[in-house]
């Protein structure tokens, strides 16, 4: 188990690396890079100027040497726009992001796994099929859309939330409910298909033929046992979770990591959008690590190499 | 990576080209059998005639813009669907977004799934140094969340149709590659593998002849699914102010003009959202649809 984690936390270091090595190649060698560190309108004498300053005319490895030595150091260089520390930008919209997610996290959860229950339980019936087309539908409606209709319904014509932003008391409710609505289609498939694994085993039959009433059947033996692989499950899922949360952001102007990165990316702010990608991908691979320990407790089956 | 082990193949997998051509009928009959696998081919269908003809039924050309007529609400003036902020016909713009969404949807699973495919069978049957490299980049593109891989990428590469496409497929194709790499690995090991190689047959011969045509199924089914993810992808993109750029017609782009006037014209962020619904949808049933009659480990 011990040399399980530290190949891991290994694994993890050369995945951030690499991706860091990946969009470095990328935004150099997708044209001129310093066009893509200035407004599109700058003055040609400008441009070769900033060429020059930026370190863009030295050969790549170097610029790649320089650049991973910095990095390593936590140094992503500063913000074009707002000169301060392009990390430090970076690292003080992540509440806002954890907020958000933990938030619709746990409201999705509290919602998804009685509907699943249910869902397993009723096989067949129309509750179930109500579940069942909730998660088809859930798939196909894009989050960025829901948050808009929400905002126009709920804040627009009602008026009860404001339409965006995190400082108003209530404007964490439209956010929320659209991140939640996001990841639910998802957890209620995973809670019934656990559900119906478990309600398959013989000692539920039994357990029904001695007359064991179905709420316990349900609560105390069925959801107990199938309780495990549905966490486990929903671990693994939470990439897709902050991959939601990203869009949510931007369609409410929450002042997350997501938002952070599509501002500096409007603004050609790259120096920020190479410190959010290196977040973004850390939070990403530490989420599947602990998602992949996670399982392994729940099913020493699974081999870990 | 996760290092959870798949579970193992069954029999009949191996077999299932010659199954499905003695078979083709009762494929029909059973899709006419399913409602909701019927239901995802009717509107498949239809967006594929609305896409093809849809330039000869819609009642405005889409990029007429006529500022006396701007943000009237639906059902005025002939406008079933009202018009946006520069007076051109929601309801026909809307239908020419169909044709930009297949386009996008179809090449870039066809172009993903090939490429994805290629590098996926290469490095199962030969493993070594490809496989490494494949399984790092695979790492690395799965360290990050897809939607945001395509934004990055098309930010830097710029906007419009062929940039999005490109960018769809460079954070795509790891998808097939990773499936078709671990289905090749468990068919590398079947018997009629092993005879091919005792026998002498060439590695190519085997890839090509023996293990691609086993290799139809689950790429198809991942392939019908991965369609409806590919166009809410674009839509997001082009919605975020990347993508296909206006005033060429794109769900996505329609609804990032629409939200400016979220405060006075409903119906122009509502009809474009409708119609992505209605797309993923119907793609996702029969997609689903197909996953159960063609294969049901995967």
């Amino acid at each position: 188990m011990p040399e399980f984690i530290i190949k891991r936390v290994l694994q993890t270091l050369i995945v951030v690396f690499l991706a860091l090595t990946g969009v470095f190649f990328l935004v150099r060698l997708s044209g001129d890079p310093t066009i893509l560190f200035l407004p599109p309108d700058a003055p040609k004498d400008q441009i070769a100027e900033y060429r020059h300053t930026l370190g863009f005319d030295r050969p790549l490895y170097v610029q790649y040497a320089d650049y991973i030595i910095h990095v390593v150091q936590g140094d992503f260089g500063d913000s074009l726009v707002t000169k301060e520390s392009a990390l430090g930008r970076i690292l003080s919209s992540f509440p806002a992001t954890l907020q958000l997610a933990l938030s619709a996290f746990v409201v999705s959860l509290v919602i998804a796994i009685p509907i699943g229950v249910l869902s397993a339980y009723k096989r067949n019936t129309w509750f179930d099929k109500f579940g069942v087309g909730l998660t088809v539908l859930g798939q196909a409606i894009p989050s960025f859309w829901l948050g808009l209709l929400f905002i126009y319904f709920f804040a627009v014509k009602l008026h009860w939330f404001p339409t965006g932003g995190r400082s108003a008391s209530l404007s964490m409710i439209l956010p929320t409910a659209t991140l939640a609505i996001y990841s639910l289609a998802r957890l209620v498939r995973f809670t019934r298909s656990k559900m119906l694994d478990v309600l398959k085993k013989d000692y539920i039959r039994t357990m029904k033929a001695v007359g064991v009433s179905t709420l316990e059947i349900l609560t105390k033996y069925a959801l107990k046992n199938a309780l495990l692989p549905i966490i486990t499950l929903i671990a693994l899922d939470l990439g897709a979770l902050l991959e939601g949360a990203v869009i949510t952001e931007i369609v409410f102007s929450w002042p997350g990591i997501g938002m952070q990165v599509m501002n500096a990316l409007m603004s050609r702010d790259f120096p920020v959008v190479m410190a959010g990608i290196f977040v973004i991908s850390l939070i990403y691979s530490v989420i599947n690590f602990a998602a992949d320990l996670l399982y392994s407790v729940v099913d020493p089956q699974i081999r870990l190499k | 990576m996760t290092n959870v082990v798949r579970k193992t193949d069954t029999e009949e997998k191996s077999m299932p080209v010659l199954r499905r051509k003695s078979h083709f009928v009762s494929f029909f009959s059973d899709l006419i059998r399913s409602k909701t696998g019927l239901a995802g081919f009717f509107i498949i269908c239809l967006l594929f005639v609305i896409g093809i003809i849809g330039f000869l039924i819609v009642p405005f050309n889409p990029m007429d813009t006529e500022t006396a007529q701007k943000l009237l609400p639906p059902h005025t003036e002939g406008h079933l669907m009202g018009t946006d902020q520069l007076g051109r016909d929601v309801f026909s713009r809307v239908i020419l977004g169909t044709r930009v969404s297949l386009t996008i949807g179809i090449v870039t699973v066809v172009l993903a799934g090939v490429i994805g495919t290629v590098i996926g069978v290469l490095a199962g049957f030969f493993r070594g140094w490809l496989d490494m490299v494949l399984m790092r980049i695979v790492d690395v593109q799965l360290s990050f969340p897809f939607i945001l891989l395509v934004l990055v990428v098309n930010a830097v590469l710029g906007s419009g149709l062929k940039n999005i496409i490109i960018s769809l497929i460079i954070a795509g194709w790891v998808v097939f590659a990773r499936v078709v790499r671990s289905e090749v690995l468990a068919i590398r090991e079947k018997e009629f593998i092993i005879a091919c190689v005792a026998t002498g047959v060439s590695g190519w011969e085997i890839m090509v002849k023996h293990i691609l045509p086993n290799l139809f199924t689950p790429i198809i089914v991942l392939a019908s699914l991965q369609v409806a993810n590919f166009i809410i992808a674009e839509a997001s993109v082009s919605f975020l102010g990347f993508g296909v750029q206006p005033p060429q017609p794109a769900w996505g782009n329609m609804l990032n003009e629409g939200k400016d006037y979220i405060f006075n014209a409903w119906w122009m962020i509502t009809f474009p959202g409708l119609a992505i619904v209605i797309t993923a949808l119907g793609i996702n049933l029969f997609g689903d649809w197909l996953r159960d009659e063609l294969d049901h480990d995967l």
